[in-house]
């Protein structure tokens, strides 16, 4: 290799001295900015195992000195607090069951089966999709009365059976990974209609269930307004409801409030982490609609 | 054959058809009558009263301060989350190569998917008053304590910072998407004409990525004007008094509904949230296709 004459050489190096500084600078200001991001969480992690007087200590401490498990004790005995994360974990499970059903089915058929019949109810589907769910709850409340559901995980669910956006999502991606001729193959093969959404595309929208499933499971993980209103005895409560509710009491502290968000926060994370793929690709995926 | 694949067609969606049918459709169109009628739920009969619910909203000082706030609330998140975002984004996009790039989508998305009431007590504790990080900081420097969460100003401060720290990881997830989007050629012929990286950032980025910015921009302020848990965590003091709150639309709904019984009315003041999303939703269409004419 010929060696660059002296000056070109020397500004090269300059370049790329520069970009890697502002390469450097771009790193601290991110780095910086996610920390800040993540400290109100490491933070409430940390009260959780803090004593009362060492919660008061100026500048906070990451790593309490002095560890305690004592407002974990103190926020089970006082709370019915696994039995509201059961009722959210079986209400979040179920309600992502019930919309990764309605939306595969309905847009696996609204995606190849183009009757002028269908276009009426996905044009609804649409047209309703942007009504926010605070507008219409309390109508809903009292359907869920009137089925007696109140206070139950059924009533819950009522909610959260389907979704506008699962069922758009699954009706695109239908139509755009699945080729006509695959299907038309395994008709003229003599397989029944159920038989092909069973075996042929169920199994291709593995990635699109996926990412919907992680976002049906965290919006029903994170409901707050309909379950405040829908679940209003203490055994019924979600975990969201149960919170905020006990936080309102008269004699609770930081300490044991950072305890039982804390017990609520770690799976969640752990479970986020674990699922990022399929939720980032889930969230990003709601920006396509244009 | 046509016909058994009709029948199959119609079998399957009918399910789904039938649940749409009772969980939403029903619903909103319960919502839009009973705005038009007086129903307290103890009356058995509900007299229709035209728009009597909405004149009657107009004067309503409760209502408009919880309009006003939640209104506030939605543009002062919009304002924070927005730019932010886009730099942020532009920033990671800068950095896609680099190892860290998982750490910060990551970290900048936790908030956006953390349970709101565990997350908004983080935030109970940095505002608060007596025991709170921030008022400690403010001391370090000489400034006075503030009472972040009583205060009828201050408190709706904190509920905007809680809400944009909670929307900035999505606004900036969309902004990936979008800057990954974008025609890498035009940049190349943009540094080859000498452009800097913040002078195609502003002239380039800024300009392509608007349909984004709208989109964004819709989801973050509707999502505002449903305000209501963070609302309920942050603004509802130790005693749980329901004055100290910050009024909000949907707080102002639900009292309606099921403290004072007033079905109707709280059907009217659903129907003015949906009015707001529905004008939202038909500016950013208007915009966009304004774009395409251009």
């Amino acid at each position: 290799m010929k060696p660059l004459p002296e000056n070109a050489a020397s500004r090269g190096m300059s370049m790329r001295t520069k970009e890697r500084l502002v390469n450097l600078m771009i790193d601290v200001v991110l780095t910086a900015t996610c920390l800040l991001m993540i400290l109100p969480l490491v933070f409430l992690v940390s009260n959780a195992f803090k004593t009362p007087q060492e919660m008061l200590a100026w500048p906070p401490t990451v790593i309490p000195d002095d560890p305690t498990v004592a407002n974990f004790k103190a926020v089970l005995g006082d709370t019915p607090l696994l039995r509201w994360i059961g009722n959210s974990i079986l209400f979040s499970v179920l309600s992502t069951v019930c919309i990764l059903a309605t939306s595969s089915i309905s847009g696996y058929i609204l995606g190849k089966f183009r009757y002028r019949a269908f276009n009426v109810f996905f044009a609804i589907i649409l047209a309703t999709a942007i009504v926010p769910f605070e507008v219409y709850m309390i109508p809903l409340y009292f359907q869920a009365k009137a089925l007696g559901v109140l206070n139950t995980t059924w009533g819950l669910l009522l909610g959260y059976l389907v979704m506008s956006f699962g069922i758009f999502l699954i009706r695109q991606n239908v139509i755009q990974s699945i080729p006509d001729e695959l299907l038309e193959a395994a008709r003229i093969d003599g397989a029944g209609e159920f038989w092909i959404f069973w075996r042929i595309v169920l199994p291709l929208l593995r990635g699109a269930l996926g990412a919907l499933g992680v976002l049906a499971f965290f919006q029903a993980w994170t409901a707050f307004a309909w379950p405040l209103i829908v679940a209003t005895t203490r055994d019924s409560y979600t975990i969201e409801v149960g919170l905020a509710l006990f936080q309102t009491g008269f004699t609770v502290d930081l300490g044991r409030l950072s305890a039982a968000s804390a017990l609520v926060l770690i799976p969640s994370i752990t479970l986020f982490v674990l699922l990022r793929r399929n939720f980032v690709q889930g969230v990003a995926s709601t920006g396509l609609k244009e | 054959m046509q016909r058994k694949r009709w029948m199959f067609a119609l079998l399957a969606i009918l399910p789904t058809l039938a649940i749409f049918a009772y969980v939403r459709i029903y619903p909103i169109a319960d919502t839009l009558r009973l705005s038009l009628h007086k129903w307290d739920i103890l009356s058995k009969n509900k007299p229709f009263i035209g728009l009597a619910n909405f004149e009657e909203l107009t004067g309503d000082p409760l209502f408009r301060e919880a309009l006003l706030n939640t209104t506030i609330i939605a543009f002062g998140v919009l304002l924070i989350t927005i730019p932010l975002a886009l730099v942020l984004a532009a920033l990671i996009y800068h950095r896609t190569r680099s190892r860290f790039a998982g750490f910060y989508e990551t970290a900048i998305f936790i908030p956006h998917v953390v349970s709101l009431v565990p997350a908004a007590m983080a935030w109970k504790w940095i505002f608060d008053a007596r025991l709170g990080p921030l008022n400690a900081l403010l001391t370090t420097f000489g400034f006075a304590p503030k009472a972040w969460l009583f205060d009828p100003v201050l408190s709706v401060v904190c509920i905007i910072v809680l809400c944009s720290w909670q929307a900035l990881g999505y606004a900036v997830m969309i902004y990936l998407v979008g800057f990954k989007s974008l025609p890498i050629s035009l940049y190349e012929a943009a540094k080859l004409d000498g452009a800097s990286a913040p002078q195609s950032f502003w002239y380039l980025s800024i300009p392509l990525l608007k349909p984004i910015t709208l989109y964004v921009s819709v989801v973050t302020l509707v999502s505002g004007f449903n305000v209501y848990a963070q609302a309920f965590v942050l603004a509802s003091d130790a005693q749980g008094a329901p004055g100290r709150q910050v009024r909000v639309l949907v707080l102002d709904m639900l009292e309606n509904s099921f403290r004072n019984y007033r079905v109707g009315y709280a059907a009217s003041e659903a129907v003015v949230l949906l009015a707001i999303v529905l004008v939202l939703t038909l500016i950013q269409f208007r915009l966009l296709r304004e774009k395409g004419v251009r």
